[in-house]
């Protein structure tokens, strides 16, 4: 099979390249980029680890095809902040201790991030319920309740 | 997984003839190998997991078919939405149109999570494929919906998430799409356009029930395309009840979509879906029977809720279901219509 031209601005910065259509865009951003920050948990959709944003929505990279991105903005987990100047959601997750293995952090910093920017939500229930598709195997789901809601806090203050 | 060929394209017509074989000979079958792919979501596991090896993959994500549209409807309807086959889970439940549609909105924010419902489109989603994990699962050789004749490993195995109504010892798969279930409640429409032109099929009628034929998972001829839904808006009160194992992103164990009006104590209208429990999404015509023009009360509500789920189909891992679906449905009953005596 013959590969296919992309082309994808990924965290600001336009890229080009051939990709199988099979590669999924979690491979793409790993693999082709070496944008190694978005983390490869179930590789089947159901732990949420390999969440990015594609046009500004929270999706979920090892289910997308590449190829599908072509002329989309894709944001990772190195797009939204450094060590130096970290994102919001970022320090709040330092701030409430939001992690403890850190396997599916990136993840769910892309996942609150858009979360934030989403209507229709309020309380610590509603967040609950809006992250479900972020699994944390070591049980911070109160501490990362606690940075969303302390991001949503700040900003309205 | 196998290599296929990827081809995007902007048109409808333009994506019926890519897959289509030979736009000429109409005649000619579509190869099974071509498809049409929007949001991926159940075709990317089912392409990793070896189950599903399409030749051909044709992108209609692009195609312009992301808009809900409110239109007058005819005779008996009121308002219709039309909804473009390429809109999200997520743009439709937080459309202003679906606001007051209790069981259309409840029905997609009661399914999967956030990032699946920002990508899989609501064409996909009425045409996904079964969860049944030994239909999953190459290895299993038994499996009358991959391999017709070669038989039901479920059914010999181990089941749980699995239909009751609507299968036989054949095959016990479920449709696990709570959308569709309440689609059907709704009296909802898909307009399809192949090869042949434009049709429209009621929702209740897409779908091949596994006691039908388990091969076949819906009516669709080669090549046709969901275009839109066609969702009436009814004058009813409305809800969807999911029961699943866990509170959040998990397949219903039963739900029920309930579309009712009640005029002086009588049922005038009413119209039911249930999930979780049927291998198409389930219109509960019998329950329906029981129901219509009758003295809304909790011994009607139960009576009709036994009526349906009496034929069900149960093994050792399923034979909670029936009870658990008649309670499901009571109560969803009693919720929306706000009888409980």
């Amino acid at each position: 099979m013959s590969h296919l031209p992309l082309s994808v601005t990924v965290n600001g910065e336009q890229q080009s390249v051939d990709v199988d259509p099979r590669r999924s865009l979690l491979d793409l951003l790993r693999d082709t980029l070496g944008l190694t920050g978005t983390q490869k948990g179930c590789d089947q959709g159901a732990c949420g680890a390999c969440t990015v944003h594609v046009d500004g929505r929270r999706v979920l990279s090892c289910l997308t095809l590449a190829a599908q991105v072509d002329g989309r903005e894709v944001t990772t987990i190195e797009g939204i902040g450094t060590a130096e100047s970290l994102h919001p959601v970022q320090q709040a997750f330092i701030d409430c201790d939001a992690f403890q293995c850190g396997a599916c952090t990136a993840g769910q910093v892309m996942s609150a991030a858009a979360l934030l920017e989403e209507d229709g939500w309020e309380t610590a229930d509603d967040v609950r319920e809006l992250m479900s598709g972020n699994l944390c195997r070591c049980g911070a789901y109160p501490r990362i309740v606690d940075a969303v809601l302390s991001v949503r806090d700040a900003r309205e203050a | 997984m196998h290599p296929f060929t990827y081809t995007r394209v902007d048109d409808v017509d333009a994506a019926v003839a890519a897959v289509t074989t030979d736009a000429v000979a109409r005649a000619v079958q579509v190869p099974e190998d071509a498809a049409f792919i929007a949001g991926g979501t159940t075709q990317l596991d089912l392409m990793r997991d070896g189950v599903w090896s399409p030749g051909t993959l044709v992108d209609i994500s692009r195609l312009p078919l992301a808009d809900v549209e409110v239109e007058d409807g005819d005779g008996d309807d009121g308002t219709v939405l039309v909804v473009g086959a390429a809109v999200t889970m997520a743009d439709l439940a937080r459309h202003a149109a679906v606001a007051g549609l209790d069981v259309l909105r409840d029905s997609l924010l009661l399914a999967a999570s956030p990032q699946l419902r920002a990508m899989a489109t609501i064409g996909g989603n009425v045409l996904q494929r079964t969860r049944c994990r030994y239909f999953r699962d190459p290895t299993v050789s038994q499996c009358n919906k991959r391999e017709p004749g070669s038989g039901c490993a479920a059914v010999e195995g181990t089941a749980r998430m699995h239909a009751v109504l609507g299968v036989d010892a054949g095959c016990i798969a479920l449709h696990a799409s709570d959308l569709a279930v309440a689609l059907v409640a709704l009296d909802a429409r898909v307009r399809l356009h192949g090869p042949d032109g434009v049709r429209t099929l009621p929702v209740a009628d897409l779908h091949v029930r596994a006691d039908d034929d388990p091969a076949r998972d819906n009516v669709l001829t080669p090549g046709e395309l969901v275009t839109h839904l066609e969702i009436p808006v009814p004058d009813a009160r409305t809800g969807y009840l999911k029961v699943r194992d866990r509170a959040s992103y998990e397949f219903a164990l039963t739900s029920a979509a309930v579309v009712a009006r009640v005029e002086d104590g009588v049922l005038a209208h009413v119209a039911i879906g249930l999930g979780g429990v049927g291998s198409v999404p389930w219109r509960a015509t019998r329950a329906e029977e029981v129901l219509r023009g009758r003295p809304a009360s909790l011994a009607l509500f139960e009576e009709a809720a036994a009526a349906e789920l009496a034929d069900a189909f149960t093994l050792p891992g399923t034979d909670f279901k029936p009870e658990l679906a008649r309670r499901t449905l009571v109560r969803q009953l009693r919720d929306v219509t706000e009888v409980t005596a």
